[in-house]
């Protein structure tokens, strides 16, 4: 079976406080980069699977962000890439 | 009656829930570990704090999908019950959704470890019955994801069916949304906070305000 890299992006909603984001822009402004008007952190996380084929991969990962990965309640998520592996 | 209190991989509070339990009310407590999936012999079950999983990836993620959270969702459908969860306790039922809404990162983006002022919101709940209505109390507080958030229709809800039982006052330390501090599900018999009772049950500890909670269920199991 093929075997897919992926990685996925998550994010804290964005109606909702980012308090790591909010210390690193204070730090970034503190440093003199003055245009940066706000940050996010999130977290990237990169899997190694195998899959029929690209869209059963996208639906794995799907089910996975849904089941475990991100709490949906307060997060969001992407996915950032998926290729399979030469 | 027998209480269980549930042990996994990274729990740190468990003596102190059960010898709140066992020593303070003179409950039959026996520790189950994470791997159990029938709780029915229990009249309560305790998720005690800690950092299970390292709280790795969320703070109660990796615990609330152990065979267990099957068990305890289980329990409370079939109203065996009562389950407390405290702290670590309290994330792991919000992210099994057997409470409503998350726990996220506090505000202030610190650990913090200290007793807190809080008051008794509603005191007709099964686990605050030995309080008067608006009591003020201090328990501690130990926590980096303390912060309870949802969104508003589950916040109306909340508030309409009065399961918001504590709440900080007059300090919030973590920027919880209307200063949540704990919360009960619709049937009351699920209920998380993040203050620490068990740590102030006995006198000797500096207080044992805590031990009131765990009595008013012990209460209520007994004498309905």
């Amino acid at each position: 079976m093929p075997v897919y890299h992926a990685e996925l992006l998550v994010y804290l909603r964005p109606d909702l406080l980012d308090p790591q984001g909010r210390a690193v822009k204070h730090a970034l402004n503190t440093l003199g980069f003055h245009e940066v008007e706000d940050v996010r952190m999130g977290k990237a996380i990169r899997i190694r699977l195998q899959a029929e084929n690209d869209s059963q991969a996208r639906d794995r990962l799907k089910e996975m962000a849904e089941k475990l990965l991100t709490n949906p309640v307060i997060e969001d998520y992407r996915i950032l890439s998926l290729e399979q592996e030469p | 009656m027998k209480a269980a209190v549930v042990v996994f991989p990274g729990t740190t509070c468990d003596f102190d829930a059960y010898d709140a339990l066992k020593e303070g009310v003179g409950v039959d407590t026996e520790y189950v570990f994470y791997q159990t999936r029938d709780l029915s012999k229990y009249s309560l079950v305790v998720l005690p704090g800690g950092f299970t999983y390292g709280d790795y990836l969320r703070s109660g993620a990796i615990a609330s999908r152990t065979p267990i959270l099957d068990a305890v969702r289980d329990y409370v459908e079939k109203e065996w019950g009562f389950v407390v969860g405290i702290c670590n306790g309290f994330q792991i039922l919000t992210e099994s959704r057997i409470l409503p809404g998350a726990l996220t990162r506090n505000h202030t983006n610190a650990f913090i470890c200290k007793p807190v002022g809080l008051r008794i919101a509603n005191a007709e709940t099964p686990f605050t019955e030995e309080f008067e209505p608006g009591e003020r109390l201090s328990l501690p507080i130990a926590h980096a994801d303390g912060r309870y958030v949802a969104d508003p229709a589950t916040l109306q809800r909340l508030h309409k069916n009065r399961q918001i039982f504590l709440v900080y006052d007059p300090e919030n330390p973590n920027g919880s949304v209307d200063n949540i501090a704990g919360i009960t599900n619709e049937k009351q018999n699920v209920f998380g906070l993040m203050p620490h009772p068990e740590r102030f049950w006995h006198p000797w500890l500096g207080s044992d305000v805590g031990i009131r909670f765990f009595r008013s269920l012990v209460r209520r199991v007994r004498h309905g």
